[in-house]
């Protein structure tokens, strides 16, 4: 059976450093890769190389066997990015920000309300995104998550800004989300609690 | 054998994704009126200045008028260019729009369409009554917003590939000048020679054909560079 996201030989250099080398890893539905590393050993940036956000200078990513270069927009609309930033206007609320959102990649069949209710974020609707907290907007950026129908997370330190509540909620999506057949690569220098297998990439 | 890719789930449709976009960018200036409104203002009092400056020779003025208008509208155009992606760049907006399953040339299309309503349209709209304070022949008060409506479309697609590539460099403001105006030149010429030849009676078909088909190459090619430009400025 073809791995759902699989990658061989990455590489990357920043100039004349090689950022890391001959990654390679199958990530099958259901499973996590948890990619490792202290600070600066380069785990954003092999998740934006997966991701597609950077051409790696050697190896491929596939998609279901496909190489993603060729393969973008269907690829593209089968993952989510999280990344550090979160990636919503600071000007609009947060309604407004997911409303683009629905317009830009498949949606999942859930209801808005409740999944706002489920983060905490129901009595924020109607604020704009800057007067919500750090930890508030990180909790869009999970619904968000939620919000839309990709079966691969890209989860970029996850836990950053949120309160223990917070932390337990990602892990329990996350569980969530490799149940229901989804597949998921964080990097994280903390560990994820799930009982779904772990694949562990450590970069050094 | 190459294996197929399952079917995707149902995608939001094309046109959905263009007015997305567009709306949330109007949205948002909306909420930053003032950004809006320095090209116009910017526009306005350069092209106001100068008949003040120069004085009462309503045949010098009518002389450099089409000109100096025409200068006005491309370095207000420029003014606002800067800013097109470094919004979505800074709060990672641009990553989510990078990997939307949407075409990212048509997100660069409604982006760049945002642009052109709130920079360009404002200009075109108070041009004619700019044109009055040069003593500009009556027909040339057609000419010149028919001109710059075509020729600040043309800026804004062009300017949106170089605000593209210099998006994620620290003063790229003036790289992007540089970038923009080899290729705005020709705009810049025939607008203002079309807004004169108007002013002297003659007809203006030729140069609006040509600011036309110029428009119409940048709206086919410019957002397809975009898109190419704003991934590689993303590495």
């Amino acid at each position: 059976m073809t791995a759902l996201l699989s990658a061989s030989g990455l590489g990357l250099f920043r100039g004349e450093r090689r950022l890391f080398g001959d990654i390679g890893f199958a990530l099958n539905a259901g499973n996590l890769l948890l990619v490792e590393g202290a600070n600066g050993s380069g785990k954003t940036s092999l998740l934006r190389v997966i991701a597609g956000l950077v051409e790696p200078d050697t190896g491929s990513v596939r998609w279901r066997g496909l190489d993603v270069r060729d393969h973008r927009q269907s690829y593209c609309a089968s993952l989510m990015w999280s990344g550090h930033k979160v990636g919503c206007k600071q000007d609009l609320t947060l309604i407004e920000n997911l409303r683009c959102e629905r317009a830009l990649r498949p949606i999942a069949a859930r209801d808005q309300q409740a999944v706002f209710r489920r983060l905490d974020l129901a009595g924020l609707t109607d604020l704009p995104m800057r007067a919500l907290s750090a930890g508030q907007q990180r909790r869009v950026a999970l619904a968000r998550l939620l919000l839309g129908n990709a079966e691969l997370w890209l989860l970029d330190e996850p836990f950053t800004n949120l309160d223990a509540g917070g932390e337990a909620l990602v892990n329990q999506l996350v569980d969530e989300h490799l149940d229901a057949g989804g597949a998921c690569v964080m990097a994280s220098h903390r560990g994820v609690a799930t009982d779904r297998p772990i694949e562990r990439l450590s970069l050094s | 054998m190459t294996p197929d890719l399952p079917p995707l789930p149902p995608l939001p449709r094309l046109r959905d994704g263009l007015l997305a976009v567009l709306r949330r960018d109007l949205l948002l200036a909306m909420q930053r009126p003032g950004d809006v409104l320095n090209p116009l203002f910017f526009f306005a009092v350069v092209s106001t200045l100068f008949p003040l400056a120069i004085g009462p020779d309503a045949e010098l003025l009518r002389a450099i008028g089409p000109g100096v208008v025409w200068v006005a509208a491309l370095l207000a155009a420029l003014l606002s260019l800067h800013s097109v992606f470094l919004g979505d760049f800074e709060d990672g907006s641009l990553e989510q729009l990078l990997l939307s399953a949407q075409p990212l040339p048509l997100i660069v299309l409604a982006k760049t369409a945002a642009h052109w309503l709130l920079s360009g349209l404002p200009l075109v709209i108070v041009s004619p009554v700019i044109a009055l304070s040069y003593d500009l022949a009556p027909a040339s008060l057609v000419a010149m917003p028919v001109t710059l409506a075509l020729g600040t479309a043309s800026l804004s697609l062009i300017g949106v590939v170089a605000a593209a590539l210099t998006v994620g460099l620290n003063r790229g403001n003036a790289l992007l000048g540089l970038l923009v105006l080899p290729l705005a030149m020709p705009v810049l010429i025939f607008g203002a020679r079309t807004v004169s030849l108007a002013a002297s009676g003659d007809g203006i078909a030729a140069g609006v054909y040509f600011l036309g088909a110029y428009c119409m190459l940048a709206v086919t090619l410019a957002p397809f560079a975009t898109a190419a430009a704003l991934r590689i400025s993303n590495e």
